[in-house]
């Protein structure tokens, strides 16, 4: 086995058919979930993440990218058809999402639901202690909650309402970087998370993700399909996708050129 | 507030456990005149209160069951016990408290409440309350709280008379007839006018005993310009054969005082909670009903709050939750009477593995309440499509000057609330208590912390027993 943090290979995602999505009281593991699948969505992908690396992930609007955030996090809308997803060395393709996040995974997701009721600071506690299975040291928490706000330009009493609930477009995307600094993941996907933000905020966001990267060596995926996110951040790979398959990959030079010519000279290939 | 769901996994046996009854005293089953006779005797009843007994005894008789609700067809009256007396007379100590008695209670926590939060604590056993006891500053403020059978028979006892099943005479139905005929222990709350209890009075019920009914009774008094906060708790080890919970609350608030009453019931799944609650409010007054239910197999209960002064407010906030076997149908009744009165309802429910939730609300607006103000939201959480959810607003109103929202609404846990939850890393079983949880927050939030916290405990163990 390598010593890869994230390895895809050769993967072939669907989307589960609507009925197929669990929506009984009983746990499923998706391995028992032997379900039809609908639309096929991503072809034959493969490719790796090492610890701390910075992957771009590039493509026009409904090529997938978000589909394959999604299948690496183990959503249950989507299914594995073929191939394997390694995390530091282990086969999570058929693993549910809860025991990815234990692992180190983590996603800021585009839009993040409402979750009424449960306010974001029992629900960022409860989620470290369900990856630690450690109760947690209050005042450090109390600290560390106040201190990462802060930085996020964020009003502390967001920590007291229910999480999503009533959030701006940007400060959705903010409660999300602030879940990815208090939850310390190894590998974090951020599903466009500089869309609907203002320039002040893709600042504040940005240097939230440059303090993610520094403070442990945390490997990002960043999809988006522009890159106003990047400029700020070193990317070491871009991978550009096209209606489901990867079309190019390179270094940062990838990122500039989509930024001058758009996706069109990737879009004539045939796949 | 401390974060409230996240709690270890609790053992059902904290209800459950049960103590052998045999040197409890227990009159024959069924309900005869010979049985009630005996049970006033017992009682050493005054006279008045004897013949009252026989009174409701006749109606009990005469009057039908209700022809609408859930189905009351597994509760055989022959087979109910009225009467079951633990084997000790009332203490104001607790070390004095019978060993099996206190190990209940300590296990349900209710010492330690007194301890920690409360200004007075009632804690009855089957028929009888077998601890009772008040702090000292509040006796000094010059409040009544005492055990039903002592008000009929200290100063207080006139006062008891004039206002003993008035609100709810043993006319109005066939329970209310029964608990005329039947009841036994219950408080007595007397707060005069200008005083305001800064902590809470708690009553706790818990019926150990096998095939029998609890019948107590709450009347409780504010005079004018006065505060209280009144909990009642309620358990019960489950059995195989049919219990009965047929209680009366009566609640007088004065002029401009104000009652908050919450209830946490918890009775066992063989339990027929037919029990009634009715406040009359004077001019000014308020009350905010807090009630949660999740025990019983079947529950009636509609709080019902007569709002007869001016300017007097009535507040209801309730959550049901109906399991496997339940079928519970709870709501509230709002009779609006004086001038820019106003009521304020909302409601949750909650129902899973082929439980049943009735919503049942009744709002009536008299011509004479010009200017009051209601508004009704309800929500219920179906957990999965075996299960029912009901809604039975009724409005009846009569003048146009007034104002009347209702919402309501029906829903599920949605998958991609959980599959977010579970992304942090939260695993599905707990993902979906805590939703659960979220949802009951409106009601949990009202509650004593003790009992937000017991009420997290149900839900999650209702959770997990899917």
């Amino acid at each position: 086995m390598s010593e890869k943090l994230l390895q895809i290979n050769n993967i072939n995602v669907s989307a589960a058919l609507r009925s197929a999505v669990s929506n009984t009281i009983d746990s499923k593991t998706k391995a028992e979930n032997e379900r039809e699948t609908g639309v096929k969505i991503l072809y034959n992908l493969s490719f790796e993440m090492g610890e701390g690396e910075t992957h771009v992930l590039l493509g026009p609007n409904g090529a997938g990218k978000s589909t394959l955030g999604y299948a690496l996090i183990g959503s249950p809308e989507y299914v594995v058809t073929d191939g394997e997803i390694f995390f530091d060395g282990n086969d999570i393709t058929q693993e549910t999402a809860d025991k990815r996040a234990k692992m180190g995974m983590f996603m800021s997701f585009q839009s993040p639901v409402e979750v009424p009721g449960i306010t974001l600071n029992d629900f960022i506690k409860e989620a470290i202690r369900s990856r630690t299975g450690k109760s947690i040291p209050i005042f450090k928490y109390k600290r560390e909650l106040a201190s990462t706000m802060k930085a996020l330009s964020m009003d502390e009493k967001y920590a007291d309402r229910d999480v999503n609930v009533g959030f701006s477009g940007g400060e959705k995307k903010k409660s999300e970087i602030l879940q990815l600094l208090m939850l310390n993941p190894r590998l974090a996907i951020l599903d466009e998370t500089d869309s609907g933000l203002d320039v002040d905020a893709v600042r504040t966001v940005s240097a939230g993700i440059a303090e993610y990267q520094k403070r442990q060596n945390g490997a990002l995926l960043i999809i988006t399909h522009s890159t106003k996110i990047l400029s700020s951040l070193e990317v070491d790979y871009t991978h550009i996708m096209i209606n489901g398959h990867i079309v190019a990959e390179g270094g940062p030079e990838l990122v500039e050129e989509i930024n001058q010519n758009g996706f069109k000279r990737f879009e004539k290939q045939k796949h | 507030m401390s974060i409230k769901f996240n709690i270890g996994d609790i053992d059902r046996s904290i209800y459950d456990f049960k103590y052998e009854d045999k040197d409890f005293y227990r009159i024959k089953a069924g309900i005869t005149p010979e049985i009630v006779e005996q049970l006033s005797e017992d009682k050493n009843d005054p006279e008045w209160m004897r013949e009252f007994r026989l009174k409701s005894l006749d109606l009990y008789y005469k009057i039908p069951l209700p022809n609408w609700g859930p189905s009351i067809e597994g509760l055989d009256m022959d087979h109910i016990a009225t009467y079951v007396r633990p084997n000790t007379s009332m203490q104001d100590d607790w070390d004095s408290v019978p060993q099996d008695i206190k190990d209940t209670f300590e296990r349900l926590g209710i010492p330690q409440a007194e301890r920690a939060a409360l200004a007075g604590v009632g804690a009855q056993y089957d028929s009888e309350l077998v601890y009772h006891n008040v702090k000292e500053e509040v006796l000094k403020q010059g409040v009544i709280y005492t055990d039903f059978e002592s008000s009929l028979k200290g100063e207080y006892a006139d006062m008891v008379k004039e206002y003993f099943m008035k609100l709810i005479p043993p006319t109005d139905h066939k329970f209310a007839a029964l608990h005329g005929a039947v009841w036994s222990g219950g408080s007595f709350v007397y707060v005069p006018d200008n005083v305001k209890v800064s902590i809470p009075l708690q009553s706790y019920f818990r019926l150990n005993a096998k095939g029998a009914g609890q019948f107590e009774h709450t009347l409780i008094i504010l005079g004018e310009n006065s505060d209280l906060h009144f909990i009642e708790g309620c358990s019960a080890p489950k059995y195989n054969v049919a219990n009965l919970h047929a209680g009366a609350v009566e609640l007088y608030v004065g002029k401009n005082s104000h009652l908050r009453y919450s209830t946490i019931e918890n009775w066992s799944k063989n339990m027929y909670n037919l029990n009634t609650k009715r406040a009359i409010l004077e001019e000014g007054a308020s009350i905010e009903w807090v009630s949660g239910s999740f025990g019983s197999h079947v529950g009636n209960l509609y709080p019902t709050t007569i709002l007869r002064g001016d300017n007097s407010k009535a507040e209801f906030t309730g959550i049901t939750f109906a399991g496997q076997g339940q079928n519970l149908d709870t709501g509230t009744r709002m009779i609006h009477i004086g001038k820019s009165t106003s009521s304020i309802i909302d409601s949750k429910s909650i129902c899973k593995s082929g439980g049943i939730s009735t919503y049942r609300s009744s709002i009536e607006i008299r011509e004479s309440a010009a200017g009051s103000k209601v508004s009704v939201n309800c929500a219920s959480l179906m957990l999965d499509s075996d299960s029912r959810s009901d809604t039975i607003p009724a409005m009846d109103i009569r003048t146009p000057y007034c104002d009347v929202g209702h919402e309501a609404t029906i829903g599920r846990i949605s998958d991609k609330t959980i599959f977010y939850l579970m992304s942090r890393g939260i695993k599905e079983s707990d993902a979906r208590a805590m939703i659960v949880s979220g949802f009951a927050s409106p009601v949990s939030k009202e509650l004593p912390l003790e009992y937000a916290t017991e009420m997290n405990n149900l839900i999650r163990l209702e959770m997990d027993e899917g």
